[in-house]
């Protein structure tokens, strides 16, 4: 029972894939990507019940792991994958209207974008490091496609920046995690890579070596967490991506590597304490701060403005991250899925604007609000719940890195993020205030019938706005779970 | 095979995995260096087969196996068609930095090398361990081939010698990592490599060549 529930998360896209293997793309087919990330939804919290009640559970002959971190994990992989997935029928659709995909362009992309959701579940079950790294290099050539599907010289482009750095930084992580191996071996009870034993056996791991090893494997993931000083490819990749991948690729795969971040600081603070990592992160998200605020000012392009505002989300989880303590990490776990549901309600919103506008230039769209209300009232609610007002839940969860930082004795460093983060959280305000709001063009042409946003599409944007404010108002029946994976979390000092 | 002969062929093997690696810097045909390439992939096979014999695992004797097949075989064999595919002009015309800057900059990042890894042969000295450095070398060479190259198959080339590196400090650590690992990782070089190539492809039907100067769409 325990085994089938924790193959569903990464079987049923694997089955979904296979079905648009068989069956090609078409409108009976077009809501199985769907259903497969609501059986994946339901998967996590069938586990979250089992976790909740038993504890930590072990399958697949050792190889796979769920304790109350993956679980969280999986829950943030089900709710934004669902929301993407619901989204694509329509945004495919319209595609093929425009003459810009193919019925055969919809089946690889649905495939692909199936591997995709199976390959991030088996990264967050992997109970070793090594099976980590296998699932989260393959999410790079999984997506490697996805980006270029449109093969505009843009988007041949970044595809190959996006897999030439990635494979670089991800290649980096594992030479540290081979390093870690070395360490490992030369332990009494030779632990392997697998995530439980290593922390067992930290006290005889040696710390230089570990050193070596967890610096290469923090920068390493912090590539494809789009960390820097190598985080280039990010914006190119999530601006040319099809709306959908963009929302996954910013919403939860940033949030997946983290993830293997947040592992290996779990090692790393369990061998060298907790002052090695927490400087390494700290320098990592401070320079991805300045970065993603300075860029953003003169940014000319929605969908890469959306993009630097991800560089500078993860930044503030690292900040979180580095600051540990259970209040930081509860926080972050927070702030990891209310990013993914506005981060994902905001990049479909985008493709459905450039979609009916055929432009991603913030200068050339104007009036969103008299043209398409409702489009402009999601997109305006989504950039106010991802600077972090209230109702939305990442106000709650930037109060808690915030108070944890200042109490944790890192005031200044909190401070200066905390200013970056407010300066990336206006830019963002007037760009899009810019584009929603003004007098729609006079004369002729301008008053060609308004395009009308598919119910799905919208239904979606509507759900993910109103779930992100309601986990701000309360976290309900995530509480205990988010308590029990921050504490998995902080580790055992 | 006694102890003596076990260190002077290993320590053989790794001086033609650094040889190779600045030859590298040295050649630009893309076709010599598919062919340092493979010579490379022998070296790093001969390494695996040593601590194979040496250790007497099966294991690593089937990793010796595999990397002889996907390093002097596969992917020699895809780089080559990369190339076939950029037509006759393939050669690294304009690197960033010249010949002889190169030549240099390996030779520091070598000693760099050998001053990062101390920790790593401290904690278990032995003949495979005090190679490791050549490993680390041959890893920060390939990031600088990787950074310094504009042509994308030449990009590709210094990937893979980064790879390489990183496959011989594997070697040169081990006694096991455990095979599932070893064959995942093998696939996903393979995997990432097909990638690579067919976007390779893709990049000379859209932008005509392969010069990763004429990426110029994507910047702030």
């Amino acid at each position: 029972m325990i085994t089938l529930l924790m193959l569903a998360p990464v079987g049923l896209p694997v089955l979904g894939a296979l079905a648009y293997l068989l069956f090609g793309w078409r409108p009976a087919t077009a809501w199985i990507a769907a259903g497969a990330a609501a059986g994946e939804l339901a998967a996590a919290i069938g586990l979250a019940a089992v976790v909740d009640l038993s504890g930590p559970q072990i399958a697949v002959g050792g190889l796979a792991r769920v304790d109350a971190l993956s679980v969280f994990m999986l829950l943030v992989i089900g709710t934004v994958g669902l929301l993407a997935t619901a989204a694509s029928p329509s945004y495919l659709a319209a595609e093929i209207r425009a003459g810009r995909a193919s019925m055969r362009t919809a089946a690889r992309h649905s495939l692909l974008v199936q591997a995709f959701l199976a390959a991030m579940a088996s990264a967050v079950l992997a109970a070793d490091l090594g099976g980590l790294w296998i699932a989260i290099e393959a999410t790079t050539i999984v997506t490697a496609f996805l980006v270029g599907q449109r093969r505009t010289r843009a988007a041949v482009e970044a595809a190959w920046k996006y897999v030439v750095i990635c494979s670089t930084g991800i290649a980096l992580a594992l030479l540290g995690a081979l390093l870690l191996n070395y360490a490992a071996q030369h332990t009494p009870v030779r632990p392997g890579l697998n995530l439980v034993g290593l922390i067992a056996a930290a006290h005889t791991l040696d710390p230089a070596v570990t050193k070596i090893a967890v610096a290469m494997l923090v920068i390493g993931f912090g590539t494809k967490a789009g960390l820097a000083p190598l985080h280039a490819w990010l914006p190119d990749a999530h601006s040319q991506a099809p709306a959908p991948v963009s929302a996954l690729m910013s919403g939860v795969l940033l949030s997946v590597a983290f993830y293997a971040i947040l592992r290996v600081k779990l090692v790393a603070d369990a061998v060298l304490g907790a002052g090695f990592a927490r400087a390494l992160l700290l320098v990592m998200a401070l320079a991805s701060l300045a970065l993603a605020a300075s860029l953003l000012i003169a940014q000319r392009d929605y969908k890469r403005m959306l993009a630097y505002s991800s560089i500078e989300h993860l930044a503030l989880i690292a900040t979180g991250a580095a600051v540990g303590g259970p209040l930081a990490m509860a926080a972050v776990l927070l702030h990891m899925l209310g990013h993914g549901l506005a981060k994902g309600v905001l990049f479909l919103g985008a493709g459905q604007l450039s979609q009916t506008d055929g432009t991603s230039r913030i200068a050339q769209i104007r009036a969103v609000a008299a043209r398409q209300p409702v489009l402009a009232g999601c997109l305006g609610f989504g950039v106010l719940a991802l600077i972090g007002l209230p109702p939305f839940s990442i106000f709650a969860s930037e109060l808690g890195i915030a108070r944890a930082g200042f109490a944790a004795g890192l005031g200044w460093f909190t401070a200066i993020a905390l200013s970056l983060t407010a300066v990336a959280g206006a830019v963002l305000v007037i760009h899009v205030s810019r584009m929603l709001l003004g007098t729609p063009a006079e004369g002729p042409g301008a008053a060609t019938a308004s395009p009308r946003l598919p119910a799905a599409a919208g239904a979606v944007l509507l759900a993910g706005l109103t779930l992100s404010a309601a986990l701000g108002v309360t976290a309900g029946p995530l509480t205990g779970l988010l308590h029990s994976a921050a504490v998995i979390a902080v580790g055992t000092p | 095979m006694s102890e003596t002969t076990y260190v002077q062929l290993l320590y053989l093997a790794c001086g033609g995995l650094l040889l190779t690696s600045v030859l590298m810097l040295w050649r630009r045909e893309l076709a010599v260096l598919i062919r340092v390439f493979a010579v490379q992939g022998f070296a790093l096979a001969v390494i695996a087969g040593l601590a194979a014999l040496h250790h007497g695992g099966i294991e690593l004797g089937a990793v010796a196996v595999g990397i002889l097949v996907l390093r002097v075989g596969i992917l020699p064999w895809l780089l080559r068609r990369a190339v076939a595919a950029v037509g006759p002009a393939s050669r690294e015309t304009r690197p960033l930095v010249n010949v002889a800057a190169s030549l240099l900059v390996a030779a520091v990042l070598t000693l760099l090398a050998y001053a990062v890894s101390r920790p790593l042969v401290e904690l278990a000295p032995a003949a495979a361990t005090s190679a490791i450095p050549i490993g680390v070398a041959v890893v920060l060479i390939g990031f600088f081939v990787l950074i310094t190259r504009r042509r994308a198959p030449s990009q590709l080339v210094g990937f893979l010698l980064m790879d390489n590196g990183i496959t011989a400090v594997g070697l040169l650590t081990t006694a096991g990592v455990a095979l599932t690992v070893e064959l995942g990782v093998a696939l996903d070089v393979l995997l990432a490599v097909l990638v690579l190539q067919i976007l390779t492809g893709r990049m000379r039907e859209t932008f005509g060549d392969t010069d990763v100067a004429e990426l110029r769409e994507l910047h702030d």
